[in-house]
């Protein structure tokens, strides 16, 4: 099952978990995480549910790059890493 | 000698935080600093249940919105304002795709429980159960001028002033960073674009007069006077004595009408309060010198007030919520974009020193006890 963690820098503002969950994009497994914690959502995804300007994911230490990270395809084993960029802010 | 009131608690929030200050033995001390860290864009303190609201609007993780039932040493979460999916109408600097709170700008307590929220992007919002649950206004946000809103200091607009008239609550004019006046009467089911005698300097000359791009810095009405209203314009200042519809510039104000803040006084129309700066080009303080200035008579004569404030050297912007009085008129305090703040307990005359160290100042809120 993928597993989701957060950047500790999140913990100050919300209590965070890591977590597994199923789901085949990261789409999908955030969206199991927000099922468990609700309040989780808006700190990563904005009104239009696209991902935060200054969010970036990190698959099995990867960068998920492109247009559309929340797409990209995860595997049973996948670690997805939510970070907070260093831009903005 | 005026009395002052018995007990205040000033509210500062920053770029770093929430400040909570009372005034224990003789002087205003900070008791309190909360969100350490977070940028504080706005606040509230209901005076019907003494609810304090705190909007953060954090960095990388978007706006959110917390409340303090006992004045900020508990927290609970609130809900979001939250713009529609896949909605909204092409602007200049928004594209159909979707709005997205950026952040919380203004507050006021409405009818009933009912609060309201003005929002970056240009959005209005009303929740009836504590800012639990909120709801857009959606004959504003849906109107076909809103489409012509350009953003005004910040990337898209932004609803900062909201006037309740509290003797018909369904009474409320907002002013929009660039959007103009607007006023509902009928509790914000339609909406009319207001202000005659508005001036824009930076439009083309025939435009000037133009209602929709004006851009009130900040909106202001007497409490007890509703009709009596002040706006601190991006060129200059404005008085209304019929509640919006039509204004008069105030010209010829040592040492300049550009700035971003205005205070009125809750009892007295005629008693407004201004802190200046060098516009557009510099936006600092007209010689380096902080001053507020005070008209007693509707605009007609001003007081330079400098006692207490720096007069050399200081580089201090006063933002459009961080100059604030008290319920009494007697108190008012400002805050700077340089972490100074100041604060007079006789309506402006001499100013005292808080503290010269505090993160940028965002917005000020008096609460008065008993």
């Amino acid at each position: 099952m993928p597993r989701v963690c957060f950047t500790p820098n999140l913990q100050k503002l919300i209590e965070i978990h890591e977590y597994s969950v199923q789901g085949e994009t990261v789409a999908a497994a955030l969206d199991e995480v927000f099922a468990r914690q609700p309040e989780l959502r808006s700190y990563i995804l904005d009104d239009q549910k696209r991902l935060r300007r200054h969010i970036n994911i990190f698959l099995d230490g990867e960068l998920a790059r492109g247009t559309e990270p929340l797409k990209t395809p995860v595997g049973m084993d996948t670690e997805i890493y939510v970070m907070q960029a260093l831009s903005g802010g | 000698m005026i009395a002052s009131a018995a007990s205040e608690t000033l509210y500062v929030g920053t770029r770093k935080g929430l400040f909570v200050l009372e005034k224990r033995d003789g002087d205003w001390e900070i008791v309190r600093h909360e969100w350490r860290g977070e940028p504080v864009s706005m606040l509230m303190s209901d005076p019907r249940d003494g609810m304090l609201y705190a909007a953060l609007t954090h960095g990388h993780f978007g706006a959110k919105l917390h409340r303090s039932p006992d004045g900020g040493e508990n927290w609970e979460v609130c809900g979001l304002p939250t713009y529609p999916e896949e909605s909204g109408i092409e602007t200049q600097s928004e594209k159909p795709q979707g709005a997205s709170l950026e952040e919380i700008w203004a507050m006021e307590p409405g009818a009933g429980n009912r609060i309201w929220a003005g929002t970056i992007p240009g959005g209005l919002f009303y929740s009836d159960d504590q800012g639990a649950n909120w709801q857009l206004v959606e004959s504003l946000w849906n109107h076909p001028l809103r489409a012509e809103w350009m953003g005004g200091g910040k990337d898209h607009p932004g609803l900062h002033s909201i006037c309740i008239d509290p003797r018909d609550m369904n009474c409320i004019t907002i002013a929009v960073s660039t959007g103009g006046v607007w006023q509902s009467t009928d509790g914000g089911d339609s909406w009319e674009l207001i202000g005659d005698g508005l001036r824009a300097e930076y439009m083309p000359p025939d435009q000037a007069y133009a209602l929709l791009p004006q851009d009130a810095h900040l909106l202001v009405h007497c409490p007890t006077s509703p009709d009596h209203m002040w706006i601190q314009h991006h060129n200059g200042i404005f008085r209304s004595e019929n509640g919006g519809r039509n204004w008069t510039e105030i010209t010829g104000v040592d040492p300049a009408v550009f700035g971003f803040a205005v205070a009125v006084h809750p009892q007295d129309p005629q008693t407004a309060w201004f802190v200046p700066a060098t516009k557009d080009e510099t936006r600092i303080p007209p010689d380096g010198a902080v001053v507020v200035t005070r008209t007693r008579d509707g605009g007609k004569s001003f007081d330079k007030l400098t006692h207490g404030l720096p007069q050399q050297h200081a580089y201090d912007i006063v933002y459009r919520h961080a100059l604030a009085v008290n319920g009494t008129g007697v108190i008012l305090a400002a805050g700077s974009t340089t972490g100074n703040l100041w604060i007079s307990e006789d309506q402006g005359d001499s100013w005292k020193s808080i503290s010269n160290h505090l993160p940028p100042v965002y917005c000020l809120k008096f609460q008065s006890h008993g």
